[in-house]
C-alpha cells in the first residue's frame, strides 16, 4: 500500500454494479450535480475526488437515496443498481439502504453498547433467528471491520467510549452487518489521525474482496492508495473518470492535472 | 437626619468623587491621558465607588442590626412582674414599640415638645388618653414600666441614629480620601474597578442564595413551633386530616401526600405521552410550515393562567366525566360511580393538559439537540423513520426527557389552583380516581386564609406542610439531576 504501486494495480474488468446516466441534482435553486454519467464496478474501490463543494458527497448520497431526507433536494436521471432503477416508485428507499450501506465522515456510533451498535441493522431487518445467530453476525461483522480483537472483551461497553479510529471501524462493522452489496464512504478518514487512517485504509482494501466500495476523499494520496478507479468532480461536473493509475499519472483533462498537481482546489 | 438624606448625600459625594478623581488622574500626567495606566474614567469610578460602597454597606448592616440590639437592651428593662399571665415578653415588647412610635408621631406632628414627652409620667398622666387626643390610638392603658421602656427605646433609637449618621459619613469620607490620595498615573484603577465588578456579581449571586436560605429558615422555625404544639408522630404517621378549633385536631400529612401524588401521577400519565409525541411530531416529521404554526399554538397553552384551567376543570371536564361515569341510567355508561364534578381524575386530567406544553417544548429542544449524524447513521442502515426515533433518537435524548418529566412532576406537585377547583376538599385515602381528594397546597391555602391565630397548631401546620412539600420537590429535582448524570456517563 503505497504510491509506488499505483501503476501495478490489477485492472481486470469487473461487472458493473451501479450505472448512473444523466444524473442532475438541484438543491432548491442551485444546480449541484450536472449531468453525471458513471459506472461503478463490483469488487472495486472507486474514489471520488475534487475540491470542496464540487458535489462529490452529494452524488454519493444519491446512490442510496440519503438525499431523500432533505426536503429541497431534487434528483433526476437514472441510477441503476444491478440494472434496476433505484429511483423507481416501486423501490423502497429503506430496503435500498440496507443493500447500499454508508459510512459517514464523522464516526457516529449510536449511544448504545458496541454489541447493540453492530446488532442494530440485523435486528431491524430480522437477519437473525435467535441470539446465537445474532452473536455470530456481530462477531463476523466486527472481524470484517478489523476491530474484533480490540473490543471482544467489552462488547457491552458504550461504543462512544472507543477512540476515533476504533469508532470509525465500528461504524464500518455496523454497515457491513446488514450484508450490503455496496459500501459508500463519505470521507471516512477525515476525522482520524494518521495511524487510524492507515488502519481504515487497510480495511477498505480488504473489503474490496466482498463489496463494491465507493469512497469520497479529499486526500489524493488516499485515493491513489486505496482505489482502482477514480472520478474527478469539479463544480458539479464529472470531469474525468478512469483507472486510478491513469488519472494520477496521465490525466486527459487539464483541470484534472491542475487539481492533482495542486494548482486548483 | 433621615436615612433618605444620608443616602442622597452619599450619592452626591460619589458623583463629585468621580469628577475629582478623573481630574486628579489627568492632572498627574499633565492632561495627556496616554501616560495613565488606565482610562481616566476608571480613576473616577474608583474614587466614586470607594466613597460609596463601604459607607452604604455599613448603613445597611446598621439598619438591620440596630432593632435587634435595642430590643435586647430594652426588653431587659421590663420586669417579669409586668408580663401578664396569658401574655409573653414578646407581646409586651410590641406594646413598647407601639408606644414609642406613638410618642415619635406626637413629637413630629407638633402635639408636644420633646421635653414634654420626656417628662410624661404614667402615674400622673393618662398617656393613652393624651396620645388619643392627638390621634395616636393605643390598644390598652400604658403602665409605668411600659412607658419607661418606651422612653428608653426612644432614646436608644435616637442615639443609634446619630451614631449611625456619624459613622457612615466618616467611612464615606475616609474611603473617598483614601482613593483620592491614591489616584496617580501609576495607580492601576482599571484592575480595582474590575474587582468591584466581580464583587457586584458575587453580591447578586449570594443575595439570590441567601433569599432561598431565608425562605427555608423562616419555614423551618415556624415548623419547629408547630411541632412544639403538635405531636410529630401524628403529623407524619397519622391517618386523618381533621382540623378543628377545639384543640384536638388530627393533622396528618399522609392523606394529603396521597392526594397530591395521586393527582400528579394522573397528570403525568396525560402529559408525558401526549407532550412527548407532540414533540416528536414537531421536531421529526412536521415541515416548516406546520411547525411555525403549531409550535406557538401549543405554547399558548403554557400561557393560560392556572385559574382558567381550574374553571375549565370545574365547568367542562368535571361535568363531562360525570356524564360518563355518573348519573346512573341517564349517563353514557349507565353507571353510578361518580357523584360530583370534583374528583382526582378531573384535576389530574386538566393538570395534565396544563403540563403538555411544558413537556413538549422541553422535549422538542432536547430532541433537536440530538446530532443529525445519529439519524443519518440509522437511516443509512435501512431503518425507517420511526425505528430511528424509537431506537436511536429517543434513547439519546432520554436523560433530557427524564429531566423534563421530573420538572413537570415538580410543577404538578406544587400546583394549587386547578386542584382547589377540580379536586374537592376532602382529605382521605382512596384508590378510586372518581372521588374527591385534596392536596398539600390547597390545605396550606385553607389553613392560612380567614382569621388566623399564629399560635395555634391549625395555622402553623401550614408551614410544616410547606416545608414537607419543599423537601419533596427538592428530592425530585435531585433525583432528576442524578438520573441525567447517570445516563450522561453512559452515553458520552
Amino acid at each position: 500500500m503505497n504510491d509506488m504501486t499505483v501503476m501495478d494495480k490489477t485492472m481486470e474488468k469487473q461487472k458493473t454494479k451501479i450505472a448512473a446516466n444523466g444524473v442532475n441534482v438541484h438543491y432548491g435553486e442551485s444546480h449541484a450535480i450536472k449531468d453525471v454519467n458513471v459506472e461503478i464496478e463490483d469488487k472495486t474501490v472507486t474514489a471520488f475526488i475534487g475540491p470542496s463543494g464540487c458535489g462529490k458527497s452529494t452524488f454519493l448520497r444519491c446512490l442510496n437515496r440519503m438525499n431523500d431526507t432533505i426536503d429541497i433536494c431534487k434528483v433526476t436521471g437514472d441510477i441503476l443498481l444491478d440494472g434496476e432503477d433505484i429511483y423507481d416508485k416501486r423501490v423502497d428507499p429503506v430496503q435500498l439502504r440496507a443493500k447500499v450501506g454508508m459510512v459517514f465522515q464523522k464516526p457516529n456510533p449510536f449511544p448504545k453498547s458496541i454489541y447493540d451498535n453492530v446488532a442494530y441493522g440485523p435486528r431491524i431487518h430480522g437477519l437473525a433467528k435467535n441470539k446465537a445467530e445474532l452473536d455470530e453476525i456481530v462477531e463476523k461483522s466486527l472481524r470484517r471491520g478489523a476491530i474484533w480483537d480490540e473490543v471482544k472483551d467489552r462488547l457491552d461497553k458504550p461504543g462512544t467510549g472507543l477512540s476515533g479510529g476504533q469508532q470509525q471501524r465500528l461504524c464500518i462493522a455496523r454497515a457491513v452487518a446488514t450484508e450490503p452489496e455496496v459500501l459508500l464512504m463519505d470521507e471516512p478518514c477525515s476525522a482520524l489521525d494518521p495511524i487510524a487512517t492507515a488502519q481504515v485504509e487497510e480495511l477498505i482494501d480488504e473489503l474490496r474482496s466482498r463489496y463494491s466500495v465507493v469512497i469520497v476523499t479529499h486526500s489524493m494520496q488516499q485515493a491513489a492508495r486505496v482505489s482502482q478507479k477514480t472520478a474527478f468532480f469539479h463544480l458539479g461536473n464529472l470531469v474525468e473518470f478512469g483507472a486510478t493509475g491513469q488519472i494520477f499519472t496521465n490525466p486527459e483533462d487539464p483541470r484534472t492535472e491542475s487539481y492533482i498537481t495542486g494548482r486548483i482546489g | 437626619m433621615p436615612v433618605f438624606w444620608l443616602v442622597l448625600i452619599l450619592l452626591a459625594l460619589s458623583v463629585a468623587g468621580f469628577f475629582l478623581g478623573r481630574q486628579r488622574a489627568l492632572a498627574s500626567v499633565g492632561g495627556n491621558s496616554k501616560n495613565l495606566h488606565s482610562l481616566p474614567n476608571y480613576y473616577g469610578h474608583n474614587v466614586a465607588l470607594s466613597g460609596l460602597v463601604p459607607a452604604l454597606g455599613i448603613l445597611v448592616i446598621w439598619l438591620l442590626a440596630q432593632p435587634f440590639f435595642i430590643d435586647g437592651r430594652v426588653s431587659g428593662l421590663i420586669p417579669d412582674s409586668v408580663i401578664p399571665e396569658s401574655s409573653s415578653r414578646g407581646l409586651v415588647m410590641s406594646d413598647v414599640r407601639r408606644v414609642a412610635e406613638g410618642l415619635d408621631i406626637v413629637v413630629a406632628s407638633g402635639g408636644m415638645t420633646p421635653a414634654e414627652v420626656r417628662a410624661l409620667d404614667a402615674e400622673t398622666t393618662d398617656v393613652r388618653a393624651e396620645l388619643g387626643k392627638l390621634g395616636v390610638a393605643l390598644g390598652s392603658d400604658v403602665r409605668p414600666e411600659v412607658l419607661n421602656a418606651a422612653q428608653a427605646y426612644r432614646s436608644l433609637s435616637s442615639t443609634g441614629k446619630t451614631a449611625m449618621t456619624f459613622v457612615v459619613a466618616l467611612v464615606a469620607a475616609l474611603g473617598f480620601a483614601y482613593a483620592y490620595s491614591k489616584t496617580h498615573k501609576d495607580f492601576r484603577a482599571r484592575n480595582v474597578v474590575e474587582q468591584g465588578v466581580l464583587g457586584l456579581l458575587i453580591f447578586a449571586a449570594s443575595l439570590a442564595i441567601l433569599t432561598t436560605v431565608g425562605i427555608v429558615l423562616s419555614m423551618f422555625f415556624e415548623t419547629i413551633n408547630f411541632f412544639g404544639l403538635h405531636n410529630w408522630t401524628d403529623f407524619f404517621f397519622g391517618a386523618t386530616w381533621a382540623p378543628n378549633f377545639r384543640g384536638d385536631s388530627e393533622l396528618s400529612i399522609l392523606p394529603l401526600i396521597w392526594g397530591t401524588l395521586y393527582i400528579s401521577v394522573i397528570a403525568l400519565l396525560v402529559a408525558v405521552p401526549i407532550g412527548l409525541f407532540a414533540a416528536i411530531y414537531l421536531s421529526e416529521y412536521a415541515n416548516n410550515a406546520v411547525r411555525s404554526f403549531a409550535k406557538p399554538l401549543l405554547e399558548i397553552l403554557a400561557g393560560i393562567p392556572t385559574i382558567v384551567y381550574g374553571l375549565f376543570a370545574l365547568l367542562t371536564v368535571g361535568p363531562m366525566l360525570v356524564r360518563f361515569f355518573g348519573q346512573g341510567d341517564n349517563g353514557i355508561l349507565g353507571v353510578e360511580w361518580m357523584a360530583g364534578a370534583t374528583s382526582v381524575l378531573t384535576a389530574g386530567v386538566v393538570m395534565g393538559i396544563m403540563l403538555i406544553p411544558f413537556v413538549s417544548s422541553l422535549s422538542d429542544d432536547i430532541i433537536n439537540a440530538v446530532p443529525q449524524a445519529m439519524r443519518d447513521g440509522s437511516l443509512g442502515l435501512g431503518a425507517t423513520k420511526s425505528e430511528t426515533i424509537r431506537q436511536v433518537v429517543v434513547p439519546a435524548a432520554l436523560p433530557g426527557i427524564v429531566g423534563a418529566v421530573l420538572l413537570a412532576a415538580s410543577r404538578a406537585i406544587g400546583e394549587t389552583m386547578i386542584v382547589v377547583m377540580g379536586a374537592g376538599a376532602i382529605a382521605k385515602f382512596s384508590v378510586n380516581p372518581l372521588e374527591s381528594m385534596t392536596t398539600i397546597t390547597t390545605r396550606i391555602v385553607s389553613q392560612l386564609t380567614g382569621d388566623t391565630d399564629f399560635a395555634s397548631p391549625e395555622t402553623l401546620v401550614a408551614f410544616a406542610l410547606g416545608l414537607t412539600l419543599f423537601v419533596i420537590t427538592l428530592g425530585l429535582n435531585v433525583l432528576a439531576l442524578a438520573i441525567v448524570r447517570k445516563y450522561r456517563e453512559q452515553y458520552d
